[in-house]
Protein backbone atom coordinates (compact mmCIF):
# COMPACT_ATOMS: atom_id res chain seq x y z
CA UNK A 1 0.00 0.00 0.00
CA UNK A 2 1.15 3.46 -0.38
CA UNK A 3 3.76 4.39 1.42
CA UNK A 4 6.18 8.09 1.88
CA UNK A 5 6.25 7.87 -1.96
CA UNK A 6 8.63 11.42 -2.74
CA UNK A 7 11.65 9.73 -0.90
CA UNK A 8 11.46 6.38 -2.40
CA UNK A 9 11.01 7.82 -5.59
CA UNK A 10 14.65 9.93 -5.52
CA UNK A 11 16.43 7.15 -4.47
CA UNK A 12 14.57 4.06 -6.16
CA UNK A 13 14.85 5.87 -9.50
CA UNK A 14 12.04 6.81 -11.90
CA UNK A 15 10.70 3.11 -13.05
CA UNK A 16 9.56 0.28 -10.68
CA UNK A 17 9.26 -3.33 -11.93
CA UNK A 18 6.14 -5.61 -11.58
CA UNK A 19 5.39 -8.63 -12.43
CA UNK A 20 2.21 -9.16 -14.28
CA UNK A 21 0.32 -12.59 -15.21
CA UNK A 22 -2.07 -13.21 -17.24
CA UNK A 23 -4.65 -16.49 -16.89
CA UNK A 24 -7.57 -18.12 -17.90
CA UNK A 25 -7.08 -17.29 -21.31
CA UNK A 26 -6.23 -13.47 -20.90
CA UNK A 27 -2.39 -14.87 -22.34
CA UNK A 28 -3.69 -15.04 -25.69
CA UNK A 29 -4.14 -11.39 -25.82
CA UNK A 30 -0.67 -10.48 -24.36
CA UNK A 31 1.99 -12.88 -26.80
CA UNK A 32 0.76 -16.15 -25.38
CA UNK A 33 2.68 -15.61 -22.56
CA UNK A 34 1.78 -16.06 -19.21
CA UNK A 35 3.99 -14.17 -17.12
CA UNK A 36 5.72 -10.74 -18.01
CA UNK A 37 7.87 -8.75 -16.34
CA UNK A 38 7.41 -4.96 -16.84
CA UNK A 39 9.01 -1.79 -16.08
CA UNK A 40 6.88 1.03 -16.05
CA UNK A 41 6.58 4.96 -14.33
CA UNK A 42 6.73 5.17 -11.38
CA UNK A 43 4.71 8.19 -11.70
CA UNK A 44 2.29 9.26 -14.19
CA UNK A 45 0.61 12.69 -15.37
CA UNK A 46 -3.60 11.40 -14.80
CA UNK A 47 -4.66 13.84 -18.28
CA UNK A 48 -2.50 12.04 -20.56
CA UNK A 49 -4.41 9.01 -19.94
CA UNK A 50 -7.68 10.46 -19.59
CA UNK A 51 -9.70 8.49 -22.72
CA UNK A 52 -10.71 12.41 -23.96
CA UNK A 53 -6.88 13.20 -24.54
CA UNK A 54 -6.51 12.92 -28.12
CA UNK A 55 -2.38 12.79 -28.21
CA UNK A 56 -1.28 9.12 -28.96
CA UNK A 57 0.59 8.36 -25.73
CA UNK A 58 4.74 8.47 -25.68
CA UNK A 59 7.00 5.69 -26.88
CA UNK A 60 7.19 3.60 -23.58
CA UNK A 61 11.29 4.13 -24.08
CA UNK A 62 10.25 8.12 -23.68
CA UNK A 63 11.98 9.40 -20.24
CA UNK A 64 9.55 8.76 -17.01
CA UNK A 65 8.29 11.98 -15.24
CA UNK A 66 10.20 12.11 -12.46
CA UNK A 67 6.65 12.96 -10.29
CA UNK A 68 3.25 13.31 -10.64
CA UNK A 69 0.38 10.56 -9.23
CA UNK A 70 1.77 7.28 -8.32
CA UNK A 71 1.52 4.73 -10.67
CA UNK A 72 -1.64 2.87 -9.77
CA UNK A 73 -4.06 -0.17 -10.91
CA UNK A 74 -5.85 2.70 -13.33
CA UNK A 75 -2.45 3.48 -15.03
CA UNK A 76 -1.48 0.03 -14.95
CA UNK A 77 -4.74 -1.33 -17.61
CA UNK A 78 -3.96 1.58 -19.60
CA UNK A 79 0.14 1.26 -19.78
CA UNK A 80 -0.91 -2.79 -20.37
CA UNK A 81 -3.62 -1.92 -23.15
CA UNK A 82 -1.39 0.70 -25.28
CA UNK A 83 2.07 -1.05 -24.60
CA UNK A 84 1.57 -4.61 -24.11
CA UNK A 85 -1.85 -5.70 -25.81
CA UNK A 86 -1.11 -7.28 -28.97
CA UNK A 87 -4.31 -6.03 -31.10
CA UNK A 88 -4.63 -2.63 -30.54
CA UNK A 89 -7.59 -2.72 -32.44
CA UNK A 90 -9.41 -4.60 -30.18
CA UNK A 91 -8.92 -2.86 -26.77
CA UNK A 92 -12.42 -4.06 -25.99
CA UNK A 93 -11.25 -7.33 -25.07
CA UNK A 94 -9.15 -5.97 -22.34
CA UNK A 95 -10.66 -2.53 -20.80
CA UNK A 96 -13.82 -0.71 -21.00
CA UNK A 97 -12.98 2.94 -20.26
CA UNK A 98 -10.25 2.77 -17.60
CA UNK A 99 -11.35 0.12 -15.86
CA UNK A 100 -10.83 -3.63 -16.88
CA UNK A 101 -13.25 -4.95 -19.08
CA UNK A 102 -16.08 -6.53 -16.46
CA UNK A 103 -15.21 -10.99 -16.14
CA UNK A 104 -11.83 -10.24 -15.55
CA UNK A 105 -10.37 -10.58 -12.38
CA UNK A 106 -7.58 -8.80 -10.70
CA UNK A 107 -5.44 -10.14 -8.26
CA UNK A 108 -2.79 -7.92 -6.84
CA UNK A 109 0.03 -9.59 -4.44
CA UNK A 110 -3.17 -12.69 -4.46
CA UNK A 111 -5.34 -10.90 -2.82
CA UNK A 112 -8.82 -9.85 -4.89
CA UNK A 113 -8.49 -6.38 -6.02
CA UNK A 114 -11.72 -5.42 -5.05
CA UNK A 115 -10.32 -5.58 -1.22
CA UNK A 116 -7.13 -3.30 -2.40
CA UNK A 117 -9.06 -0.12 -3.27
CA UNK A 118 -9.43 -1.26 -7.15
CA UNK A 119 -8.47 1.51 -9.49
CA UNK A 120 -6.68 3.40 -6.80
CA UNK A 121 -4.19 0.74 -5.84
CA UNK A 122 -0.81 2.32 -5.88
CA UNK A 123 1.70 -0.15 -7.04
CA UNK A 124 4.90 -0.73 -5.38
CA UNK A 125 8.05 -2.12 -6.86
CA UNK A 126 7.89 -6.07 -6.93
CA UNK A 127 4.49 -5.94 -7.19
CA UNK A 128 2.68 -8.89 -8.26
CA UNK A 129 -0.56 -8.19 -10.71
CA UNK A 130 -2.78 -11.26 -12.04
CA UNK A 131 -5.58 -10.61 -14.45
CA UNK A 132 -8.15 -13.93 -15.16
CA UNK A 133 -10.64 -13.95 -17.96
CA UNK A 134 -13.33 -15.95 -16.09
CA UNK A 135 -14.46 -15.00 -19.41
CA UNK A 136 -13.61 -18.35 -21.47
CA UNK A 137 -14.59 -21.71 -22.48
CA UNK A 138 -16.64 -23.36 -18.74
CA UNK B 1 -5.70 -4.89 4.60
CA UNK B 2 -8.94 -6.06 5.25
CA UNK B 3 -9.93 -8.70 8.06
CA UNK B 4 -12.47 -11.64 7.41
CA UNK B 5 -15.77 -11.37 8.34
CA UNK B 6 -16.30 -15.34 8.84
CA UNK B 7 -13.02 -16.13 11.39
CA UNK B 8 -13.72 -15.57 14.96
CA UNK B 9 -13.81 -11.71 15.22
CA UNK B 10 -11.05 -11.36 18.16
CA UNK B 11 -8.69 -12.66 15.55
CA UNK B 12 -9.41 -12.73 11.93
CA UNK B 13 -7.10 -13.86 8.79
CA UNK B 14 -6.50 -11.58 6.47
CA UNK B 15 -9.22 -11.54 4.32
CA UNK B 16 -8.11 -12.43 -0.02
CA UNK B 17 -11.24 -12.31 -1.57
CA UNK B 18 -14.65 -10.16 -1.72
CA UNK B 19 -17.66 -12.72 -1.81
CA UNK B 20 -19.34 -11.43 -4.69
CA UNK B 21 -23.07 -12.97 -3.20
CA UNK B 22 -22.39 -11.20 0.28
CA UNK B 23 -19.50 -8.68 -0.34
CA UNK B 24 -18.09 -9.89 2.87
CA UNK B 25 -14.13 -10.05 2.69
CA UNK B 26 -12.91 -13.57 3.64
CA UNK B 27 -9.43 -15.11 3.97
CA UNK B 28 -8.89 -18.31 1.99
CA UNK B 29 -9.93 -20.80 4.65
CA UNK B 30 -12.96 -19.66 4.95
CA UNK B 31 -12.99 -19.21 1.56
CA UNK B 32 -12.76 -22.55 0.59
CA UNK B 33 -15.00 -23.49 3.69
CA UNK B 34 -17.94 -21.46 2.28
CA UNK B 35 -17.44 -22.33 -0.91
CA UNK B 36 -17.45 -26.13 -0.47
CA UNK B 37 -20.37 -25.87 1.98
CA UNK B 38 -22.36 -24.21 -0.21
CA UNK B 39 -22.74 -26.51 -2.77
CA UNK B 40 -22.69 -29.07 -0.63
CA UNK B 41 -25.66 -27.18 0.79
CA UNK B 42 -27.02 -26.83 -2.88
CA UNK B 43 -26.82 -30.86 -3.44
CA UNK B 44 -28.23 -31.50 0.02
CA UNK B 45 -31.67 -29.61 -1.59
CA UNK B 46 -31.42 -26.47 1.02
CA UNK B 47 -32.13 -23.61 0.27
CA UNK B 48 -34.10 -23.67 -3.18
CA UNK B 49 -36.51 -21.31 -4.05
CA UNK B 50 -37.47 -23.61 -6.99
CA UNK B 51 -38.21 -26.32 -4.32
CA UNK B 52 -39.83 -24.37 -1.53
CA UNK B 53 -41.43 -21.53 -3.37
CA UNK B 54 -44.77 -20.96 -5.48
CA UNK B 55 -46.82 -24.46 -4.49
CA UNK B 56 -45.96 -24.56 -0.87
CA UNK B 57 -45.34 -28.03 -0.94
CA UNK B 58 -41.36 -26.92 0.45
CA UNK B 59 -40.19 -30.38 0.17
CA UNK B 60 -36.41 -30.68 0.32
CA UNK B 61 -35.50 -32.52 -2.53
CA UNK B 62 -31.42 -34.21 -2.36
CA UNK B 63 -29.65 -34.21 -5.72
CA UNK B 64 -28.53 -37.50 -5.51
CA UNK B 65 -29.58 -41.05 -4.27
CA UNK B 66 -26.99 -43.40 -2.72
CA UNK B 67 -25.34 -45.40 -5.33
CA UNK B 68 -25.85 -43.69 -8.18
CA UNK B 69 -23.41 -43.35 -10.74
CA UNK B 70 -22.86 -39.83 -12.28
CA UNK B 71 -21.04 -39.09 -14.94
CA UNK B 72 -19.26 -35.41 -15.01
CA UNK B 73 -19.38 -33.99 -18.05
CA UNK B 74 -15.81 -32.45 -18.44
CA UNK B 75 -14.56 -30.22 -20.98
CA UNK B 76 -11.04 -29.47 -19.37
CA UNK B 77 -12.62 -26.28 -19.13
CA UNK B 78 -12.57 -24.23 -15.58
CA UNK B 79 -16.24 -25.18 -14.01
CA UNK B 80 -15.72 -28.79 -15.30
CA UNK B 81 -12.37 -29.17 -13.58
CA UNK B 82 -13.76 -27.31 -10.32
CA UNK B 83 -16.97 -29.45 -10.73
CA UNK B 84 -14.29 -33.24 -10.61
CA UNK B 85 -12.29 -31.78 -7.74
CA UNK B 86 -15.41 -30.68 -5.96
CA UNK B 87 -17.71 -33.77 -6.74
CA UNK B 88 -14.42 -35.90 -5.51
CA UNK B 89 -13.72 -33.91 -2.51
CA UNK B 90 -17.57 -34.27 -1.29
CA UNK B 91 -18.42 -37.41 -2.18
CA UNK B 92 -15.79 -38.12 -0.05
CA UNK B 93 -16.24 -35.81 2.92
CA UNK B 94 -19.92 -35.85 3.51
CA UNK B 95 -19.82 -40.15 2.16
CA UNK B 96 -22.37 -39.48 -0.62
CA UNK B 97 -21.63 -43.05 -1.74
CA UNK B 98 -21.80 -41.76 -5.27
CA UNK B 99 -19.70 -44.09 -7.95
CA UNK B 100 -18.14 -40.85 -9.74
CA UNK B 101 -16.33 -40.97 -13.56
CA UNK B 102 -15.64 -38.48 -16.09
CA UNK B 103 -17.49 -37.89 -19.70
CA UNK B 104 -15.91 -35.95 -22.38
CA UNK B 105 -17.33 -35.16 -25.89
CA UNK B 106 -14.84 -34.49 -28.54
CA UNK B 107 -15.99 -31.93 -30.93
CA UNK B 108 -13.67 -32.86 -33.63
CA UNK B 109 -12.76 -29.25 -33.77
CA UNK B 110 -8.91 -29.19 -34.48
CA UNK B 111 -6.87 -27.14 -32.52
CA UNK B 112 -9.67 -26.19 -30.19
CA UNK B 113 -10.29 -29.55 -28.17
CA UNK B 114 -6.92 -31.39 -28.31
CA UNK B 115 -5.26 -29.33 -25.03
CA UNK B 116 -8.50 -29.43 -23.33
CA UNK B 117 -8.74 -33.13 -23.50
CA UNK B 118 -5.14 -33.44 -22.33
CA UNK B 119 -6.67 -31.35 -19.19
CA UNK B 120 -9.18 -34.15 -18.89
CA UNK B 121 -7.17 -36.75 -19.18
CA UNK B 122 -4.79 -35.28 -16.29
CA UNK B 123 -7.69 -34.66 -14.28
CA UNK B 124 -8.68 -38.19 -14.31
CA UNK B 125 -5.43 -39.27 -13.45
CA UNK B 126 -5.49 -36.91 -10.26
CA UNK B 127 -8.92 -37.23 -9.05
CA UNK B 128 -8.67 -41.44 -9.51
CA UNK B 129 -11.98 -41.29 -11.82
CA UNK B 130 -12.40 -43.09 -15.04
CA UNK B 131 -13.03 -41.39 -18.09
CA UNK B 132 -15.23 -41.81 -21.48
CA UNK B 133 -14.18 -39.93 -24.35
CA UNK B 134 -17.23 -39.81 -27.02
CA UNK B 135 -16.17 -38.41 -30.27
CA UNK B 136 -18.63 -36.86 -32.84
CA UNK B 137 -16.62 -37.99 -35.51
CA UNK B 138 -17.16 -41.82 -34.32
CA UNK B 139 -20.75 -40.44 -32.98
CA UNK B 140 -22.07 -39.20 -36.22
CA UNK B 141 -20.56 -40.93 -39.07
CA UNK B 142 -17.89 -38.74 -39.57
CA UNK B 143 -18.93 -35.59 -38.81
CA UNK B 144 -16.83 -33.75 -37.20
CA UNK B 145 -17.38 -30.11 -36.44
CA UNK B 146 -14.87 -29.24 -38.87
CA UNK B 147 -16.61 -30.99 -41.86
CA UNK B 148 -20.09 -29.09 -40.02
CA UNK B 149 -18.33 -25.71 -40.15
CA UNK B 150 -16.80 -26.89 -43.77
CA UNK B 151 -20.13 -27.86 -45.21
CA UNK B 152 -22.58 -24.95 -43.30
CA UNK B 153 -20.14 -22.25 -42.58
CA UNK B 154 -19.25 -20.79 -39.55
CA UNK B 155 -23.22 -19.04 -39.01
CA UNK B 156 -25.85 -21.30 -37.05
CA UNK B 157 -22.68 -24.26 -36.38
CA UNK B 158 -23.38 -24.22 -32.63
CA UNK B 159 -27.04 -25.60 -33.43
CA UNK B 160 -25.63 -28.59 -34.59
CA UNK B 161 -22.93 -28.38 -31.94
CA UNK B 162 -26.01 -28.24 -29.21
CA UNK B 163 -27.89 -31.09 -30.43
CA UNK B 164 -25.34 -33.06 -31.30
CA UNK B 165 -23.83 -32.37 -27.81
CA UNK B 166 -26.80 -33.41 -25.81
CA UNK B 167 -27.48 -36.71 -27.82
CA UNK B 168 -23.38 -37.64 -27.34
CA UNK B 169 -23.60 -36.49 -23.73
CA UNK B 170 -26.95 -38.98 -22.92
CA UNK B 171 -25.25 -41.91 -25.48
CA UNK B 172 -22.17 -41.73 -23.29
CA UNK B 173 -24.59 -41.90 -20.24
CA UNK B 174 -26.17 -44.81 -21.90
CA UNK B 175 -22.71 -46.19 -22.93
CA UNK B 176 -21.24 -45.85 -19.65
CA UNK B 177 -24.72 -47.11 -17.88
CA UNK B 178 -24.75 -43.75 -15.16
CA UNK B 179 -28.29 -42.35 -13.82
CA UNK B 180 -27.04 -38.97 -13.68
CA UNK B 181 -25.12 -36.55 -15.36
CA UNK B 182 -23.60 -33.27 -13.57
CA UNK B 183 -22.19 -30.12 -15.57
CA UNK B 184 -20.48 -27.17 -14.36
CA UNK B 185 -23.08 -24.13 -15.10
CA UNK B 186 -22.59 -21.79 -12.98
CA UNK B 187 -24.75 -19.06 -11.72
CA UNK B 188 -23.48 -16.59 -14.15
CA UNK B 189 -24.38 -19.16 -17.05
CA UNK B 190 -27.94 -19.56 -15.77
CA UNK B 191 -28.55 -15.94 -15.59
CA UNK B 192 -27.31 -15.29 -18.84
CA UNK B 193 -29.87 -18.13 -20.07
CA UNK B 194 -32.43 -16.55 -17.95
CA UNK B 195 -32.02 -13.10 -19.89
CA UNK B 196 -32.08 -14.92 -23.57
CA UNK B 197 -35.09 -16.81 -22.70
CA UNK B 198 -37.28 -13.89 -21.63
CA UNK B 199 -35.26 -11.43 -24.45
CA UNK B 200 -37.02 -13.68 -26.71
CA UNK B 201 -40.06 -14.76 -25.01
CA UNK B 202 -39.21 -18.25 -24.83
CA UNK B 203 -40.87 -19.17 -21.46
CA UNK B 204 -40.73 -23.42 -22.15
CA UNK B 205 -37.12 -22.83 -22.01
CA UNK B 206 -37.06 -20.25 -19.33
CA UNK B 207 -38.54 -23.04 -16.73
CA UNK B 208 -36.27 -25.89 -18.10
CA UNK B 209 -32.72 -23.56 -17.76
CA UNK B 210 -33.74 -22.53 -14.65
CA UNK B 211 -34.60 -26.07 -13.35
CA UNK B 212 -31.80 -27.36 -11.23
CA UNK B 213 -32.36 -31.24 -12.35
CA UNK B 214 -33.82 -32.04 -15.89
CA UNK B 215 -34.67 -35.12 -17.61
CA UNK B 216 -34.68 -38.45 -16.01
CA UNK B 217 -37.47 -39.98 -13.78
CA UNK B 218 -40.38 -37.64 -13.31
CA UNK B 219 -40.22 -36.36 -9.71
CA UNK B 220 -42.64 -37.86 -7.78
CA UNK B 221 -45.20 -34.63 -7.60
CA UNK B 222 -44.98 -34.54 -11.24
CA UNK B 223 -46.89 -37.60 -11.64
CA UNK B 224 -49.70 -36.83 -11.00
CA UNK B 225 -51.32 -36.30 -13.81
CA UNK B 226 -52.65 -33.07 -14.00
CA UNK B 227 -49.32 -32.32 -14.17
CA UNK B 228 -47.92 -34.40 -16.90
CA UNK B 229 -48.82 -31.31 -19.07
CA UNK B 230 -46.48 -29.48 -18.04
CA UNK B 231 -42.96 -29.14 -20.28
CA UNK B 232 -41.05 -31.74 -18.45
CA UNK B 233 -43.99 -34.35 -19.15
CA UNK B 234 -43.45 -33.55 -22.93
CA UNK B 235 -40.18 -33.84 -23.00
CA UNK B 236 -38.72 -37.42 -23.79
CA UNK B 237 -37.54 -39.12 -20.87
CA UNK B 238 -33.83 -38.07 -21.26
CA UNK B 239 -30.87 -38.71 -18.59
CA UNK B 240 -31.42 -37.22 -15.64
CA UNK B 241 -28.71 -34.22 -15.53
CA UNK B 242 -28.24 -31.81 -12.81
CA UNK B 243 -26.31 -28.68 -12.11
CA UNK B 244 -24.77 -28.42 -8.55
CA UNK B 245 -22.87 -25.50 -9.47
CA UNK B 246 -26.27 -23.36 -10.52
CA UNK B 247 -25.80 -21.00 -7.25
CA UNK B 248 -22.15 -20.86 -7.30
CA UNK B 249 -20.87 -17.48 -9.03
CA UNK B 250 -17.97 -17.85 -11.73
CA UNK B 251 -15.76 -15.11 -9.98
CA UNK B 252 -15.68 -17.55 -6.90
CA UNK B 253 -14.86 -20.84 -9.15
CA UNK B 254 -12.30 -18.91 -11.06
CA UNK B 255 -10.53 -18.00 -7.72
CA UNK B 256 -11.25 -21.39 -6.26
CA UNK B 257 -9.06 -22.93 -9.12
CA UNK B 258 -6.59 -20.26 -8.75
CA UNK B 259 -6.09 -21.01 -4.91
CA UNK B 260 -6.11 -24.24 -4.93
CA UNK B 261 -3.91 -24.32 -8.12
CA UNK B 262 -5.94 -26.60 -10.28
CA UNK B 263 -5.30 -27.49 -13.65
CA UNK B 264 -7.78 -26.45 -16.10
CA UNK B 265 -7.18 -24.87 -19.81
CA UNK B 266 -8.62 -22.19 -20.90
CA UNK B 267 -9.45 -20.76 -24.84
CA UNK B 268 -12.97 -19.81 -26.98
CA UNK B 269 -14.24 -22.23 -29.51
CA UNK B 270 -13.08 -21.14 -32.64
CA UNK B 271 -16.07 -21.28 -33.97
CA UNK B 272 -17.06 -18.34 -31.96
CA UNK B 273 -20.12 -19.07 -29.54
CA UNK B 274 -23.94 -17.10 -30.78
CA UNK B 275 -23.69 -13.06 -31.04
CA UNK B 276 -26.86 -13.42 -28.96
CA UNK B 277 -25.42 -15.46 -25.91
CA UNK B 278 -22.88 -12.78 -26.28
CA UNK B 279 -24.44 -10.12 -25.61
CA UNK B 280 -26.47 -11.73 -22.44
CA UNK B 281 -23.22 -12.40 -21.49
CA UNK B 282 -21.73 -9.25 -21.42
CA UNK B 283 -25.10 -7.54 -20.23
CA UNK B 284 -24.83 -10.36 -16.96
CA UNK B 285 -21.06 -8.93 -16.42
CA UNK B 286 -22.07 -5.46 -16.78
CA UNK B 287 -24.93 -5.78 -13.90
CA UNK B 288 -22.25 -8.04 -11.68
CA UNK B 289 -19.61 -5.04 -11.67
CA UNK B 290 -22.36 -2.97 -10.45
CA UNK B 291 -24.29 -4.77 -8.21
CA UNK B 292 -22.71 -8.43 -7.79
CA UNK B 293 -26.20 -9.76 -6.23
CA UNK B 294 -27.56 -9.26 -9.88
CA UNK B 295 -26.75 -12.69 -10.82
CA UNK B 296 -28.23 -14.85 -7.77
CA UNK B 297 -31.21 -11.92 -8.39
CA UNK B 298 -32.02 -12.86 -12.24
CA UNK B 299 -31.62 -16.16 -11.45
CA UNK B 300 -34.58 -15.92 -8.62
CA UNK B 301 -36.75 -13.87 -10.97
CA UNK B 302 -36.47 -16.67 -13.27
CA UNK B 303 -37.45 -19.26 -11.02
CA UNK B 304 -40.27 -16.94 -9.97
CA UNK B 305 -41.66 -16.69 -13.62
CA UNK B 306 -41.19 -20.06 -14.42
CA UNK B 307 -42.98 -21.23 -11.52
CA UNK B 308 -45.91 -18.49 -11.41
CA UNK B 309 -46.56 -19.13 -15.42
CA UNK B 310 -46.83 -22.77 -14.55
CA UNK B 311 -46.74 -22.76 -18.21
CA UNK B 312 -49.14 -25.66 -19.91
CA UNK B 313 -48.71 -26.04 -23.71
CA UNK B 314 -46.16 -24.03 -26.13
CA UNK B 315 -43.72 -26.59 -26.76
CA UNK B 316 -39.85 -26.05 -26.92
CA UNK B 317 -39.98 -25.49 -30.46
CA UNK B 318 -42.35 -22.28 -30.16
CA UNK B 319 -45.34 -23.55 -32.03
CA UNK B 320 -48.62 -23.33 -29.78
CA UNK B 321 -50.33 -26.46 -29.95
CA UNK B 322 -54.19 -26.67 -30.15
CA UNK B 323 -56.37 -23.66 -27.89
CA UNK B 324 -57.29 -24.80 -24.70
CA UNK B 325 -60.25 -22.61 -24.57
CA UNK B 326 -61.42 -24.08 -21.09
CA UNK B 327 -58.34 -22.43 -19.32
CA UNK B 328 -57.52 -19.70 -21.85
CA UNK B 329 -53.91 -20.49 -23.32
CA UNK B 330 -52.32 -23.11 -25.56
CA UNK B 331 -50.93 -26.56 -25.27
CA UNK B 332 -49.41 -28.91 -27.19
CA UNK B 333 -51.20 -32.56 -26.98
CA UNK B 334 -48.91 -34.68 -24.82
CA UNK B 335 -46.57 -36.49 -26.70
CA UNK B 336 -46.18 -40.30 -26.44
CA UNK B 337 -42.56 -41.16 -25.88
CA UNK B 338 -41.21 -42.82 -29.11
CA UNK B 339 -37.42 -43.87 -29.92
CA UNK B 340 -35.81 -42.24 -33.06
CA UNK B 341 -36.30 -45.01 -35.92
CA UNK B 342 -32.46 -44.27 -37.10
CA UNK B 343 -30.39 -44.02 -33.92
CA UNK B 344 -33.09 -45.32 -31.69
CA UNK B 345 -32.31 -41.99 -29.07
CA UNK B 346 -35.53 -41.48 -27.31
CA UNK B 347 -37.44 -38.78 -29.50
CA UNK B 348 -40.94 -36.74 -29.49
CA UNK B 349 -40.53 -37.47 -33.12
CA UNK B 350 -40.18 -40.31 -36.12
CA UNK B 351 -36.13 -38.95 -36.05
CA UNK B 352 -34.66 -37.09 -33.46
CA UNK B 353 -33.24 -33.86 -34.20
CA UNK B 354 -29.59 -35.17 -34.28
CA UNK B 355 -30.16 -37.76 -37.11
CA UNK B 356 -32.43 -34.46 -38.89
CA UNK B 357 -29.76 -32.54 -38.70
CA UNK B 358 -27.25 -35.67 -39.93
CA UNK B 359 -29.95 -36.19 -42.76
CA UNK B 360 -29.95 -32.42 -43.80
CA UNK B 361 -26.04 -32.65 -43.83
CA UNK B 362 -25.59 -36.03 -45.56
CA UNK B 363 -28.40 -34.16 -48.28
CA UNK B 364 -26.42 -30.95 -48.59
CA UNK B 365 -22.82 -32.89 -49.33
CA UNK B 366 -25.25 -34.70 -52.10
CA UNK B 367 -26.88 -31.59 -53.66
CA UNK B 368 -23.37 -29.83 -53.51
CA UNK B 369 -21.93 -32.94 -55.46
CA UNK B 370 -25.14 -32.39 -58.02
CA UNK B 371 -24.41 -28.67 -58.31
CA UNK B 372 -27.24 -27.18 -56.63
CA UNK B 373 -27.51 -25.03 -54.19
CA UNK B 374 -27.92 -26.55 -50.63
CA UNK B 375 -30.97 -24.77 -48.46
CA UNK B 376 -28.80 -24.43 -45.20
CA UNK B 377 -31.14 -21.24 -44.02
CA UNK B 378 -34.03 -22.99 -43.76
CA UNK B 379 -32.58 -26.13 -42.07
CA UNK B 380 -30.51 -23.83 -39.46
CA UNK B 381 -33.83 -22.02 -39.01
CA UNK B 382 -35.54 -24.61 -38.16
CA UNK B 383 -32.99 -26.25 -35.85
CA UNK B 384 -32.46 -23.25 -34.10
CA UNK B 385 -34.81 -23.77 -31.28
CA UNK B 386 -32.45 -25.68 -29.92
CA UNK B 387 -29.38 -23.80 -30.14
CA UNK B 388 -29.73 -22.18 -26.41
CA UNK B 389 -28.09 -24.93 -25.26
CA UNK B 390 -24.40 -24.78 -27.13
CA UNK B 391 -22.61 -25.27 -23.11
CA UNK B 392 -24.23 -28.24 -22.21
CA UNK B 393 -21.08 -29.89 -21.63
CA UNK B 394 -18.62 -27.51 -20.70
ZN1 LIG C 1 -11.53 -16.42 7.73
ZN1 LIG D 1 -31.84 -40.44 -34.07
Amino acid sequence: MATDSTTAASEAGPMISLTVEFGGGMELLFHHQHSHNVQIPRFYDPPSIAPTSSSSPAPPTAPAPLQGKKSDIRYLIWWLREYLLDDKNRPELFSQGETIRPGILILINSTDWELEGELEYELEEGDECVFISTLHGG
Amino acid sequence: MAPCALCPADNPARAILRRPKTLQPVCKQCFFDVFETEIHNTIMGFGQAEGSSADGKGKRKELFRRGEKVAIGASGGKDSTVLAHIMTLLNDRYDYGLDLCLLSIDEGISGYRDASLDTVKRNAVQYDLPLKILSYHELYGGWTMDRVVGEIGKKGNCTYCGVFRRQALDRGAHLLTVDHVVTGHNADDVAETVLMNVLRGDIARLERCTAITTGGDLPPELDDPEDTKTLEGLLPRTIKRSKPFKYTYEKEIVMYAYFKKLDYHSTECIYSPTAYRGHARALVKDLESIRPSAIVDIIYSGEAMASSIKLLGRRAGGDPGPTNEKKGYTRAPRNSQQKCTRCNSLSSQPLCQACMLLESLNKGVAKVELGAEPSKEKLVGEANGSGAMEKLAV
